[in-house]
């Protein structure tokens, strides 16, 4: 969807996110505090789908940008007095930033599985800092006391999370907006050339390491936003933002949504939470087996994810309504 | 006089195997040249110590001149060296045009913007699409590149190194795979490139490489074994024996 023959135009599709937001908002107020988490996780899912769905970055360590925004708001807050959101927000997004370019340059240089256990090693080793740093970070009793002054000094943290809501979404939107105009454009097509075939994209004369560092960062810095979110929601940091879980988590949404789809980030983390917060209301231990079967099912039968049944459908209606060669070219 | 493409003393060793043994190449500027020999002689070994996949053991290559011996990939790419796989090498799930286009986007700088949409820098699809139709590939740009038969795939695996205006162009077996009746169309597109561009073909093909080439080196387990015009190269003895016999020739 994404490159040089692409339609940039925003499609009605693409407002139905916000407008189902905007309607969640007004008609669930009670689960408004379940919005946000969903909403921060989507932000999360974006970020990965950025470094995993178009440049083909495979991934199990996410969350360590994750749980450094998080750790980064909270220990301002709460060891230092900083309370200002936006503060809190640039400081994680900087942290992450940072973590992002330097072990990006460390393991970007190599691929597939000895990738993929370098990313699980680090954050495996952030975990283990969060852990034992405890005069910093809480330890495992997490770290209590996170305070968030009223956002512009006008909007006060309420109880129903209306505020919560609202500020996560606007994040969210502007992150949104951030990540549609990288996918179209020239860097973004480039990145799906790397995917594509990184030995093609050498032998045009791309500096492909640098370049995948340069997006790998850009997806550090929001995972790192959203987490800060996180933290500024709960007012709590525990460990089980950083890790394998929270990395597995949202790999699994990104794939339930589909990868490599932009809205696929959207679905994903929606199916995932509300299946989650269903699931844990009767079975307190056992949800995880419902979010195991749907992976499955997804993994067997739906390649693209949740939206990609969607894809499948329409391509089907179209190849019945029109002549084939017309339906190709609208299927671009 | 500068050669295009140049190499000294130019080894190669995997282990006790050697499979580059001091060979030293001339490409002249816009030379239509071939490089042949058996299965096995180094052909492609050699055309990747000259784009950087590979690191010489010893030896040293120039481009124009310019040491470039040790030099990234990239580098000698923006330096004007543009290289075909032998396997064709495309962005395999990508609009015909969108391969084309990733590479004009990397000469031109464009391809680092991350702010302005893609499809909105007329200059790079148009430079795209005029390509495609030099190679007879205008009514294809729409298609993803797997679903093109073979022998296009060929053809746009052309167009995509020529979308980086090389001035040294190695095709490292444009025709293989191609059906017979096909490879004449694939002679035929080669023949129209311009003569600034020096260009060095490996191929198996004895028919496209004599028609094509002006110039003949045949490597032999990592050696030169000869170096001459089409017809010197017919003529030869040894080549005759290590290799044309059984080209029927």
């Amino acid at each position: 969807m994404s490159g040089y023959s692409a339609d940039t135009r925003i499609r009605w599709t693409e407002w139905l996110p916000w407008v189902a937001a905007g309607l969640f908002f007004f008609l669930m107020p009670e689960y408004l505090s379940l919005g946000a988490r969903i909403l921060i996780f989507i932000l999360f899912a974006l970020s990965l789908d950025l470094i995993l769905g178009y440049a083909g970055i495979v991934t199990l360590g996410h969350s360590a940008f994750f749980g450094l925004g998080a750790y980064t708001a909270g220990i301002l807050s709460a060891r230092l007095g900083v309370n200002d959101a936006f503060l809190q927000l640039a400081a994680a997004a900087g942290m992450s930033a940072l973590l992002g370019m330097l072990t990006g340059a460390v393991i970007l240089r190599t691929r597939a599985l000895t990738l993929l256990m370098l990313t699980l090693a680090i954050t495996a080793i952030l975990l283990e800092i969060a852990n034992k740093w405890s005069t910093m970070t809480g330890g495992a009793d997490g770290l209590s006391g996170v305070q968030v002054s009223p956002l512009l000094g006008l909007f006060k943290f309420d109880l129903f999370g209306r505020t919560a809501f609202l500020y996560c979404l606007i994040v969210l939107f502007a992150a949104w907006w951030v990540v549609r105009r990288i996918i179209y454009s020239p860097y973004g097509a480039m990145l799906t050339g790397i995917r594509d075939n990184a030995a093609r994209m050498h032998a045009i004369g791309a500096p492909v390491y640098w370049r995948l560092v340069m997006i790998y960062t850009v997806s550090a810095t929001m995972a790192g936003v959203a987490g800060a979110l996180l933290t500024q929601v709960n007012q709590f940091v525990g460990l089980n933002v950083l890790g394998l879980e929270p990395s597995g988590d949202i790999l699994v949404m990104l794939i339930l949504g589909g990868v490599g789809r932009l809205y696929g980030a959207f679905v994903g983390p929606v199916v995932y939470i509300v299946v989650q917060d269903t699931l844990a209301k009767q079975y307190p231990e056992y949800w995880y087996f419902g979010i195991g079967v749907l992976l499955i099912f997804v993994v067997l039968f739906a390649r693209g994810g949740i939206l990609g049944i969607f894809d499948k459908l329409r391509d089907k209606w179209l190849s019945h309504s029109r002549p084939k060669s017309s339906a190709r070219a609208s299927a671009r | 006089m500068a050669f295009a493409l140049q190499t000294e003393k130019l080894c190669k060793s995997f282990g006790a195997l050697t499979v580059a043994d001091h060979i030293d190449f001339r490409l002249e500027p816009g030379a239509r040249h071939a490089l042949i020999g058996p299965n096995g002689a180094g052909k492609t070994t050699f055309v990747n110590m000259l784009t950087g996949v590979l690191a010489p053991t010893s030896g040293s290559i120039f481009l124009n001149d310019q040491e470039v011996t040790n030099t990234s990939q990239a580098a000698r790419v923006r330096l004007g060296l543009g290289r075909t796989f032998q396997i064709t090498t495309l962005f395999r799930s990508l609009p015909v045009l969108d391969n084309v286009a990733l590479a004009v986007a990397e000469r031109t700088g464009v391809a680092k913007r991350m702010w302005r949409s893609a499809s909105s820098c007329k200059d790079i699809v148009e430079e795209s699409q005029n390509l495609l139709g030099v190679l007879g590939l205008a009514d294809d740009a729409a298609s993803a590149a797997q679903d093109l038969p073979y022998g296009k795939q060929r053809l746009l695996e052309i167009a995509v190194t020529l979308g980086l205006k090389p001035k040294v162009l190695l095709l490292d077996e444009p025709a293989a795979g191609v059906p017979s009746h096909d490879s004449g169309k694939v002679l035929q597109q080669l023949e129209k490139l311009s003569s600034d561009i020096a260009v060095l073909i490996i191929e198996h093909d004895m028919d496209l490489v004599f028609r094509f080439a002006q110039r003949i080196t045949v490597l032999v387990q990592g050696q030169v074994l000869v170096e001459g015009t089409p017809s010197e190269i017919a003529g030869d003895k040894r080549v005759r024996d290590v290799y044309l016999g059984e080209a029927h020739v």
